[in-house]
């Protein structure tokens, strides 16, 4: 979801580049799912 | 105290178009390393042993650095609100790094002081400013969903164990071939010394890309399709300004600082003794049901539910109100602590159920908390007042553990308890809760007399540079 400025309308606007909201999220999501993978696999050992 | 330019407010105002889903990996990127402090269990025989210590001892240096959270961000919260993200981020992550490069030096050099120092003290002052550095920033990004933004940062926090638990098992097994991550295997001083290194410059890097791509929203932004007086029509939300001084003489935070202190206070009761707990709960003379190993897979789903609870019931908050979203943490988790404490024994699936939305709840009030101040005080300086409300972190992480280990002291020796001595803890966090569910009762709104005088139009830009001051 994008969202849009409601300003004055003063100041140049810019876009910001898809490829770094998805470099930014890539880089913390890596490790996230990393990490939510090695606990649910610990987890499972609860029932087995 | 002045920042150098790069990092001033004024430098990451956004402009018009600029995408605000930029702002929850950068708030993100901060929170994941910092919630590292809740992984510390990995490394902390290798330090008893390395150090000839007792757990206790070693155990300070995580109370410390939890002491010294509440206390940074209480003393820099309005520090950190004037001089923006950026600035936070930055120096949260050089105090971060800092902490554990010195670590570092004192396990390497065996000693024990400096190890306090840094990791305990000057990370745990990284820990504070880190902590609250994005939450008022996103609150004023996501003026339509303050409780789903703070939720994905302080998700983030709980998220932070997650990683560097078996990150540091397996960095720790690269720099002691001898040690394998299993139970038995203690990784030596050296490979302790080591990974701090490692997770010091690792951290720095994380933080920094954090805090390089934060903006700020410009004055009077607002997303596309929202308006603001949809919020004002919600009971107990304002839309005027109190600062943090004026927010501190209210009935109002010290009601919701007893209701964070109370929601901490149980959730730790079980978190300080999950592993045990559970054995001990099914335990058939001088063996329990529950093996080690399948106990400690209870450890990792409590963090799962841990950090699910800050994403999922902070969001929640935002359909169903913060006022009704803590009598659920407080009010239900009241009647399933009295449940896991008169029939929790009875199966090891009922166990794991209550402990787990208990611990969801305890999570979720951690999330919660920003959005609730930004309800009652506004957004004005809604990062001071937050610093100042995780005091009661701080003394709920010296209470929880003070009363469910006098508790069982006193009940008999670790590892011949069962179910029915852990009934005296449960029913004073019953109590615990029941004062908190009170607390949160009686918040009403501000008293206008608290707020700040209203902007006069025409004096539009002085306001400006005074509300960023």
């Amino acid at each position: 979801m994008s969202s849009s400025m409601q300003t004055g309308g003063q100041q140049p606007t810019t876009t910001t580049p898809v490829g770094l909201i998805a470099f930014a999220w890539t880089l913390v999501g890596v490790p996230l799912v990393y990490g939510l993978y090695q606990t649910i696999k610990t987890a499972s050992s609860l029932f087995s | 105290m002045a920042v150098p330019s790069f990092l001033a407010r004024e430098r990451i105002v956004a402009r018009p178009g600029f995408n605000r889903w930029l702002i929850p990996p950068a708030a993100l990127a901060v929170h994941l390393c910092i919630g590292q402090v809740y992984a510390t269990s990995v490394y902390k025989a290798a330090l008893v042993a390395d150090f000839q210590s007792s757990l206790k001892t070693i155990g300070y240096i995580f109370s410390l650095a939890i002491v010294m959270l509440g206390l940074s961000a209480a003393l820099f919260g309005t520090w950190v609100d004037r001089n923006g993200p950026r600035a936070a981020m930055f120096v949260s992550a050089c105090f971060w790094s800092a902490g554990f490069l010195v670590g570092s030096l004192g396990i390497a050099t065996d000693q024990l002081w400096l190890l306090y120092l840094g990791y305990g003290v000057i990370g745990g002052i990284g820990l504070g400013i880190g902590y609250i550095s994005p939450v008022s920033t996103l609150i004023k990004w996501f003026p339509d969903r303050p409780g789903l933004a703070t939720g994905m940062a302080i998700m983030g926090f709980g998220g932070g164990a997650l990683i560097a638990s078996p990150l540091s098992r397996q960095l720790m097994g690269w720099y002691d071939p001898a040690y394998d991550g299993t139970a038995g295997t203690t990784p030596s001083g050296h490979a302790v010394s080591m990974l701090f290194l490692t997770l010091g410059l690792v951290y720095l890097v994380f933080m920094m890309f954090g805090a390089f791509i934060v903006r700020v929203p410009a004055e009077g932004w607002r997303p596309a399709g929202f308006d603001p007086a949809s919020i004002k029509a919600k009971p107990l939300v304002t839309t005027d300004s109190v600062s943090a001084g004026n927010a501190i003489k209210t009935p109002q935070f010290w009601l919701l600082w007893i209701v964070l202190f109370c929601n901490v206070t149980a959730g730790i009761g079980i978190l300080e003794q999950a592993s045990p707990m559970i054995q001990d709960f099914f335990r058939d003379g001088d063996t329990s049901t529950v093996a080690a190993t399948a106990a400690a897979g209870f450890v990792g789903l409590l963090s799962l539910f841990n950090m699910g609870g800050r994403f999922v019931w902070s969001s929640t908050s935002d359909f169903v109100g913060r006022k009704g979203i803590y009598m659920v943490y407080l009010g239900l988790g009241l009647v399933l602590y009295v449940l896991l404490a008169t029939v929790g024994n009875s199966a090891t699936w009922l166990f794991v159920v209550l402990a787990a939305l208990i611990i969801s709840f305890y999570g979720g009030g951690f999330a919660t908390a920003p959005a609730y101040l930004r309800d009652l005080f506004g957004t004005y300086q809604v990062g001071a007042i937050h610093g100042r409300l995780l005091t009661a972190w701080s003394a709920a992480g010296v209470a929880g553990p003070l009363i469910v280990n006098g508790v069982l002291d006193a009940q008999g020796t670790p590892g011949e308890l069962v179910s029915g001595d852990y009934k005296p803890a449960l029913f004073i966090m019953v109590g615990v809760l029941a004062v908190g569910f009170i607390a949160n009762l009686l918040i009403r709104p501000v008293a206008s007399k608290w707020h700040e005088p209203k902007a006069d139009p025409s004096l539009s830009t002085a306001t400006s540079e005074g509300a960023s001051r």
